[in-house]
């Protein structure tokens, strides 16, 4: 149980925090792309994640809560040393979430504010998300190469989210909106990508620790399908962008799915790499974990609701199955 | 003041959360409210539920958006603000907390998006099932977040070890002495906050000549609402009131502003609470009033501030705070049952009524915060009470980071305040045919094509 018991929250936390980077990131990609569309392709662009976008953020509340619940020291000690980053995301969701609404019950000589609002909103808080997943991998050590490592992924993760979003778009889209998302989907894979081979590059010389255990026999072998497969779903990726056709004939999925398997594979291939630290080279998990009693009476309520969650989760995107086409969300 | 960061790490939190409950106020009464326009227009058929049902979910998507939002505030800055908190008494917060969450995220989040745009792509008894679940949802979560601040106030089934809490019994610690009370208490709050905004806002339709007769149907639900939920709302807040009295004593005391344990204590109207002197300046009393609120007998003994030395909230701030409250209350009581029998058997709104409803439109908002701060201010220097200070599990942030990002947050809100107000305006002033309560279908597809 002592054993056994934070491993199972870790993989609790990671697996909400995967889950919020994929959902939340397409619709924060969207909300990054908004000013480049017309007003019309606009309300299409919101109504396209009008329904979702309540349940996609509250998965961020879960990943933290898990860390408060299941980790309450680590908690406190990542984000008072996240401060400052948490403070500005937390205010730039404040500031999509509401622009959301706003934008059209504010009436409209008020739509444009709220659409910068609601665009700055989404920048905001991406590149803040990135800023603190680049902190909290080099162990939240702060000096000058944390702070560069820390700059690159708060590129990379908002790169990340837009390629997203554009892929999200492929799917609910159609005509000029859809031909734009290629165009933008076709600008943002290059950051992308390049991001996630310079983090590949930079994490195992930010750390030892990390370079110890994927550059050594016999776990090179072992762990090569990550990297493979990653490689494989990028190809894919860049393959389908540079055919159109296949794209604006229902292949978008294809693009979406390879990027979420990216998501993926990179989320594995970091647990991978900092298990069983909560904070790297400082606090495991078992140090940190409240006690058995607490955490088992919580995980009773998570065995019962996650799946519930899951189901219902797979039952929302059906009933709003398909493309979008006029906005309603007034 | 600019240079203590717990005062500051106080203030911060507290203006989070004071923005934060503004919403969920509105949206677990108005979630109800909603669940019966939606049924009343299945069942009767009649289509000004249904078009009552439109209007208000538009409000109701508003409101839950500025709750969700603020709410993800909250879950960080217990973190940010109080690392200490979750140290010591992660073990009680943690799970509740947790379970705040999972039942937000089981019922809210998923099904708001049936209830606000899937009403032509599901039957009409899984739209209703959406807007139930969605009710219960908010409820639940309210249960869940009212039992920690319960715990805060009245802890119990716990032990200490080292300093930290662990937890003997589940069941006393969801249901600590302070619980049942507080719970009932929101949740009538709630019922009254939506009640008077419901009919505030119909009382700004009628004025301006936009409202028609679905407007008076539901500015009077509002007013029935307001009328059964007020009287019982005083009769909760006396037993609140006692078990308080039972638990946090000195809590009482500075409510009432008693200096000095006595028998047959008066009720002080007015005063100002003097802290120095310790004494109030300027007070009017009415004889053995407190006595008999308190204890339900004329000469029963009140303890006073005197006995807590060091360990009592700050006075003023409660004094006044828990006048407000029972201004409001007395307030809404007299004019839901002014309204309710003004506008009996279908006659027609007073001009002087509509008036007063649209002053009072967010009435509630202010008894809510002023009933917290009596709760709250009222429970320091403990943030659990008798347990741990509020000044041991403070974050050491530099004091001068700490003003910055509140003066951001205080800005923020503040704009979207008035953003929210706005468009409240914005929804009720715009004629019933523009939001389309007379088009046939009123909720157009938001996608297509499945």
């Amino acid at each position: 149980m002592e054993y056994w018991l934070p491993v199972v929250y870790m993989m609790i936390m990671g697996f909400a925090l995967l889950v919020y980077v994929i959902l939340d990131g397409y619709d924060l990609g969207v909300g990054m792309l908004l000013p480049l569309a017309e007003a019309d392709e606009k309300d299409m662009m919101v109504a396209s994640i009008g329904p979702f976008w309540d349940a996609n953020e509250t998965w961020i509340v879960l990943g933290v809560g898990v860390l408060l619940i299941a980790f309450p020291l680590a908690h406190g000690i990542i984000l008072s040393q996240l401060y400052i980053p948490v403070t500005l995301m937390l205010m730039g969701l404040i500031l999509r979430g509401v622009a959301f609404d706003l934008r059209v019950k504010a009436g409209d000589h008020r739509k444009g504010l709220w659409n910068s609002a609601f665009f700055a909103g989404s920048v905001l808080a991406s590149v803040c998300q990135g800023w603190m997943l680049g902190a909290w991998v080099t162990g939240l050590q702060g000096g000058t190469v944390g702070l560069l490592f820390s700059a690159l992924i708060a590129v990379a993760l908002p790169a990340l989210y837009l390629l997203l979003g554009c892929g999200w778009l492929l799917m609910k889209t159609e005509g000029a909106l859809l031909e734009k998302a290629i165009r933008w989907a076709r600008f943002v894979v290059w950051p992308m990508a390049a991001g996630l081979l310079l983090v590949s590059i930079a994490t195992p010389l930010v750390s030892s620790a990390i370079a110890e255990r994927w550059f050594s026999l016999p776990n090179m072998l072992l762990l090569a399908p990550i990297p493979l497969a990653t490689a494989i779903c990028l190809v894919l990726v860049f393959y389908l962008l540079a055919h159109p056709r296949l794209l604006r004939e229902g292949l978008g999925w294809a693009l979406f799915a390879a990027t979420v398997l990216i998501c993926l594979l990179a989320t594995l291939g970091l647990a991978y790499s900092v298990f069983p630290d909560v904070i790297i080279g400082r606090l495991d998990i078992w140090e940190s974990a409240a006690s058995v009693d607490s955490l088992l009476f919580t995980l009773v309520g998570i065995v019962i609701t996650l799946p519930v969650i899951l189901f219902y989760t797979v039952y929302v995107y059906r009933v709003f199955h398909g493309r979008a086409t006029a906005l309603s969300y007034d | 003041m600019l240079d203590d960061p717990v005062l500051l790490a106080r203030i911060q939190f507290a203006a989070n959360i004071s923005f934060h409950i503004l919403f969920p106020a509105i949206s677990m009464g108005l979630a109800w409210l909603l669940l019966y326009f939606r049924w009343r227009g299945l069942r009767s058929g009649q289509r000004v539920w249904d078009q009552a049902y439109a209007y208000w979910v538009k409000i109701f998507a508003l409101t839950f958006a500025m709750g969700v939002v603020s709410g993800i505030t909250m879950s960080f800055q217990f973190g940010t603000n109080w690392p200490g908190f979750m140290e010591k008494a992660g073990n009680v917060a943690g799970p509740l907390l947790g379970y705040e969450v999972l039942s937000a995220f089981f019922l809210e989040a998923s099904f708001l998006g049936i209830m606000l745009f899937g009403r032509d792509r599901v039957s009409p008894r899984m739209h209703l099932t959406a807007t139930l679940l969605v009710a219960v949802g908010t409820t639940l979560s309210a249960f869940w977040i009212l039992s920690l601040n319960s715990w805060m106030q009245t802890p119990a089934g716990y032990r200490l070890e080292n300093g930290v809490v662990m937890v003997e019994s589940w069941r006393a610690v969801i249901f600590n002495p302070s619980f049942p009370y507080r719970l009932v208490h929101m949740l009538l709050a709630s019922f009254l906050t939506c009640a008077f905004l419901v009919a505030g806002v119909s009382a700004w339709r009628l004025r301006s000549g936009v409202g028609g007769p679905g407007t008076i149907k539901v500015m009077r639900t509002g007013l029935l609402l307001a009328a059964v939920a007020a009287p019982l709302q005083v009769f909760t807040g006396d037993l609140h009131g006692l078990n308080t009295l039972e638990h946090q004593p000195a809590k009482v005391a500075a409510m009432e502003a008693v200096w000095e344990t006595q028998r047959g204590v008066p009720f002080t109207l007015v005063a100002w609470p003097d802290e120095e002197a310790r004494r109030n300046r300027l007070a009017v009393e009415i004889p053995y009033a407190a006595s008999l609120i308190l204890t339900h007998d004329a000469q029963g003994e009140v303890r006073g501030l005197n006995e807590f030395p060091g360990e009592h909230p700050p006075v003023a701030a409660v004094f006044w705070s828990f006048r407000v409250m029972l201004g409001i209350g007395t307030l809404m009581l007299l004019v839901s049952w002014w309204g309710a029998w003004q506008t009996r058997a279908g006659r027609a709104p007073a001009p002087a009524l509509l008036l007063a409803l649209s002053w009072m439109t967010f009435s509630g908002w202010v008894a809510v915060l002023a009933g917290w701060y009596v709760s709250e201010i009222g429970r320091q220097p403990w943030i659990v009470q008798g347990v741990l200070r509020v000044a041991d599990v403070a974050a050491d942030h530099p004091p001068a980071t700490v003003a910055t990002t509140l003066f951001g947050y205080v800005l923020l809100y503040l704009l979207l305040l008035a953003a929210y107000i706005g468009a409240l305006r914005h929804l009720a002033l715009k004629p019933a045919a523009s939001l389309g309560e007379h088009s046939p279908d009123h909720y157009p597809n938001a996608m297509s094509g499945a």
